[in-house]
């Protein structure tokens, strides 16, 4: 157990805490203390030693108090050729103000009593530190058969003083045939680092569509837990793309629970890594019942000396025949100190199903660059032209046109295959 | 147009070629044959600029310069076409915008304007006639899931776009049926003139009665042991290889 649990450093974050859900923050208190955050040694995290990066770079555990943010500031936050809905986030909190929220959804302050019945505080410390601690949260929630044409951006503004922790919590619901598309971006203000311990509880119910795209791209102030988890209900679908390109330290959980036949679930993922950045993409999907489907790509480019961590957990239960679950994990090394760690964990216990996982680790193909050298093409950039077209294929997956092309010219940027 | 002198080249330690020397003169057609495992597809790779090749011995100039100093893609630029024998698959590089990124740095090199999007592709389908080539496999992928044939016919029409002055096709005849052979030959033609050169690395003398050679050279453990004109071929295809081995081999432990 981390000395951060064990001494009262993190006593500020609960006394900060507001009174309400008090009973849902007791718990998770509670649960909290129980697990503690993650020793040196813990499996799920040993790769990630986030406690000690928090111990080393965070000294003030008190909630990060909401800061000024302009006009001005959320529109050099909004990308080229964006048209959608946009929600305002100051360290957590809802700025209806500088928002321009969709008439047909109802967003508000996080008020239900539903809180971490998807995201179980026990299963997670950080999960459990959030629900004790987080200061405001967010509630969105989509009404039955209600199409949200444009996306909804979520632009979450952090800043904190020595560190200090944001926590932001969301709850997404989407009724019976709902379809909402969320586009979530971080920017973080000031200089110094930010712990960001973020909860996002998703509810699709029958039918629904969701899709979840996050950038993560805040520069190496940034130390963040993310935790997206979401149950879905029979017929419908669930997209999650998570673009990783900057940071200091990075976890992300996504843990997907198919509830109902026939439902979808799509995690797909690109990290492109450089510096001494760390991202680590832990991915769980849960099959519970016959005939769902899911599909996981995640794909990654590591340079300097960058660590890269996957771990893809499908879990077909003994009642969910006739499952498909396709998982695929591949990865370029660019450096000789750059490390990646991957390990598909799959657990199947119904018999009649169709799962399979790769997982790929290798450097660029020097026949390939070859080849495109002997054309003509400059060595940079036949080297961007081969990055790009490997780490292309998870873009693909973007379906708001704005945001698709928006990440393609940084990750583009970022390869060298813009010209 | 192209001298090569003395070439010692090796692989990982391990010597391939021991003492090329050719010259090439602008127009002419040089056929390089030879038993399998001889060291053409080294020739041209050397002669390409692949780096995994050391060149211990030798020299090589192109149009005056020192080839082996120039980078791969300053060598293409500088008009050298390698036609590989084994045409790489690139998933996710579309063969238009390759194509037209190779065009436009090479032209950019030779002191010419890029090529705006519809100058580009009325060239395609200029190059596209003369070597037969369908519209739908340039929309795929770089040679990705093309066939054998289909990868060689795509090699021709790169080199088409490209307008090298010294073309080296190794063994662009392998894999081709009989009429894809003859497309691709008469492209190979089309393209010839005074002012360029094609050395055609080959098996068989099938491709040599299209792509008519001036000289004829067998290449054998690293060296060339024979040149002669295109009756050369003719002697190649009837009595193979053992009598030049034979040849090569006694005199090699008198
Ligand atoms: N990486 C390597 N390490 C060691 N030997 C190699 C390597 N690559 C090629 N060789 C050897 O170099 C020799 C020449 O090969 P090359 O491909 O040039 O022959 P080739 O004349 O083109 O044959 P083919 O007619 O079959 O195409 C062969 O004996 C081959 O095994
Ligand atoms: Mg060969």
């Amino acid at each position: 157990m981390s000395t951060l649990t064990t001494q009262d450093t993190l006593t500020p974050l609960f006394e900060g805490a507001p009174a309400d859900f008090s009973s849902e923050r007791a718990l998770a208190k509670e649960s909290f203390y129980t697990q503690g955050l993650p020793a040196v040694k813990a499996e799920e995290y040993k790769f990630t030693q986030i406690a000690r990066k928090l111990e080393k770079e965070i000294s003030d555990f008190n909630p990060a108090k909401p800061v000024s943010i302009t006009e001005e500031m959320v529109k050099t936050a909004i990308f080229e050729g964006f048209v959608g809905y946009i929600l305002v986030l100051n360290n957590g909190k809802l700025e209806e103000e500088l928002s321009q929220l969709p008439s047909e959804v109802s967003i508000s302050a996080l008020s239900n009593q539903e809180i971490g019945s998807i995201a179980k505080p026990s299963k997670d410390a950080f999960v459990a530190l959030n629900q004790a601690s987080f200061v405001e949260g967010l509630a969105i929630s989509v009404p039955k058969k209600t199409q949200v044409e444009k996306p909804i951006l979520i632009l979450s503004f952090a800043k904190a003083s020595a560190g200090q922790v944001v926590q932001p919590r969301i709850w997404i619901e989407a009724g019976d045939f709902a379809e909402v598309t969320f586009i979530e971006k971080t920017i973080l203000l000031g200089e110094d680092k930010v712990f960001s311990n973020q909860v996002v509880e998703i509810k699709g119910a029958i039918n629904s569509k969701i899709h979840y795209y996050r950038l993560q791209n805040e520069g190496d102030q940034a130390i963040e837990v993310s935790n997206i988890e979401t149950d879905i209900q029979k017929d419908s679908q669930f997209t999650a793309v998570t673009i990783s390109l900057s940071g200091d330290m990075v976890r992300n959980n996504l843990n997907l629970n198919l509830l109902g036949s026939n439902s979808e679930g799509n995690m797909y993922g690109l990290y492109l890594l450089n510096g001494k950045t760390h991202v680590d993409n832990h991915t769980n999907v849960d099959h519970t019942i016959p005939h769902a489907e899911s599909n996981e790509l995640y794909k990654g480019i590591l340079a300097d000396q960058s660590r890269g961590v996957f771990n893809g957990k499908i879990f077909v239960r003994q009642d969910a025949q006739k499952t498909n679950a396709f998982q695929q994990n591949n990865n370029i090394l660019l450096s000789e100190d750059a490390v990646i760690n991957t390990k598909p964990q799959l657990e199947i216990w119904a018999d009649d199903v169709k799962c399979s996982h790769g997982c790929t680790t290798g450097q660029l193909d020097e026949e390939a660059l070859f080849y495109l050298q002997a054309r003509g093409i400059d060595k940079t950039q036949a080297k961007g032209l081969l990055l790009y077209a490997f780490a292309g294929e998870v873009l693909e997956h973007i379906e708001d046109e704005s945001f698709h092309d928006y990440c393609v010219s940084l990750v583009q940027e970022r390869l060298g295959s813009k010209f | 147009m192209l001298s090569i002198k003395n070439l010692h080249a090796s692989i990982e330690g391990t010597p391939i070629l021991r003492g090329i020397n050719l010259e090439v003169k602008a127009g002419e057609v040089h056929a390089i044959m030879g038993p399998n495992g001889s060291g053409k597809s080294t020739l041209a790779s050397v002669l390409a600029g692949r780096e995994e090749y050391e060149v211990t011995e030798g020299e090589v100039t192109f149009k005056g310069k020192d080839l082996l100093d120039l980078a791969p893609e300053d060598r293409a630029r500088e008009g050298v076409f390698l036609a590989f024998q084994y045409p790489v698959e690139i998933p996710g590089v579309s063969s238009t915008n390759f194509l037209r990124t190779a065009v436009n740095q090479v032209r950019e090199y030779r002191g010419l304007e890029a090529l705006d999007a519809v100058k580009f592709l009325s060239l395609m389908k200029e190059k596209m006639k003369l070597v037969e080539i369908d519209q739908k496999l340039l929309s795929r992928a770089l040679n990705e899931g093309f066939s054998g044939g289909e990868k060689k016919r795509n090699e021709i029409f790169q080199m088409a776009m490209l307008e090298p002055s010294l073309s080296i096709l190794d063994e662009t005849d392998s894999g081709l049926d009989i009429d894809a052979l003859r497309i691709v030959s008469n492209g190979v033609n089309q393209l010839k003139s005074a002012d360029n050169a094609t050395i055609v690395v080959t098996h068989y003398q099938r491709l040599l009665d299209y792509i008519v050679p001036d000289y004829v050279h067998v290449l054998y453990k690293g060296r060339i042991v024979k040149s002669g004109t295109k009756e050369l071929a003719l002697e190649l295809e009837e009595k193979g290889y053992d009598w030049i081995k034979e040849e090569v081999d006694s005199a090699a432990t008198v």
